[in-house]
């Protein structure tokens, strides 16, 4: 067995105007199943993913918002969100869905996935990675 | 003579909604669709750009982005798809801000 890596996923589009982020959310999802310490980031529009309430029944496409809820159970707990991004379009973690994951290690207790974090904390774990991945 | 500029595009990934609103003159109409919605958040910093603009959105493209009315700019004109296409028969002619 190789050594388990790290592995950064780093997004950076709002969902619908290009397919980046449905592509990353798909890649992030099979590459789950390989047992790798995977993180995902949030920058810039790409804090637009995670927002809540999204509803695209009249504008014709698919909604893939729920799916990020799934990440927990693919043992996907690390997601940062930049603090400054947030800020800078007018929203606060209030307006982002709740993802959470259970740990077995803690008889299942329930846990927040989304860490929220400054430019400069955020550079620190970008630089603490073995791979990064770009959407 | 007056023009519908539509602006498609995220105030914070291009400059279009900026460029846009430098080629705005009095009686014209500004309409955000897709990612440019983003731009009709109040607390957002591109809502600026809007002030003594008359602007409107695509109501659909702001519920499928989750951003709720509640969370808009004061004065926004909310339209649905038949709205838009009357915005585009009234104008005299149309921008698109790509």
């Amino acid at each position: 067995m190789s050594a388990i890596k790290k592995f950064m996923y780093v997004n950076r589009r709002a969902p619908y105007g290009t397919i980046y982020a449905w592509e990353s959310l798909e890649v992030v999802l099979i590459g789950a199943a390989f047992d790798q310490d995977v993180s995902l980031a949030f920058i810039g529009d790409g804090v637009y993913q995670l927002t809540a309430n999204q509803d695209t029944t009249g504008a014709g496409f698919k909604n893939f918002s729920p799916t990020y809820a799934a990440l927990g159970d693919y043992e996907v707990t690390k997601v940062y969100v930049e603090k400054e991004s947030l800020e800078e379009r007018g929203l606060s973690l209030d307006d982002l869905q709740h993802l959470t994951w259970e740990d077995e290690d803690e008889d299942y207790a329930e846990k927040d996935s989304i860490r929220l974090v400054s430019r400069a904390e955020l550079a620190e774990v970008l630089a603490d990675q073995d791979v990064l991945f770009n959407f | 003579m007056s023009m519908l500029h539509v602006v498609n595009k995220s105030p914070y990934e291009r400059d279009a909604l900026a460029t846009c609103v430098g080629y705005y003159r009095d009686g014209d109409t500004l309409l955000l669709i897709e990612d440019g919605v983003y731009a009709a958040v109040a607390a957002g910093k591109a809502a600026a750009n809007l002030k003594g603009l008359k602007v409107a959105a695509l109501s659909s493209d702001l519920k499928a982005r989750g951003v709720g009315e509640d969370k808009l700019i004061e004065g926004l004109q909310l339209v649905d798809y038949a709205g838009f296409v009357d915005l585009v028969a009234t104008a005299d002619r149309v921008q698109s801000w790509l």
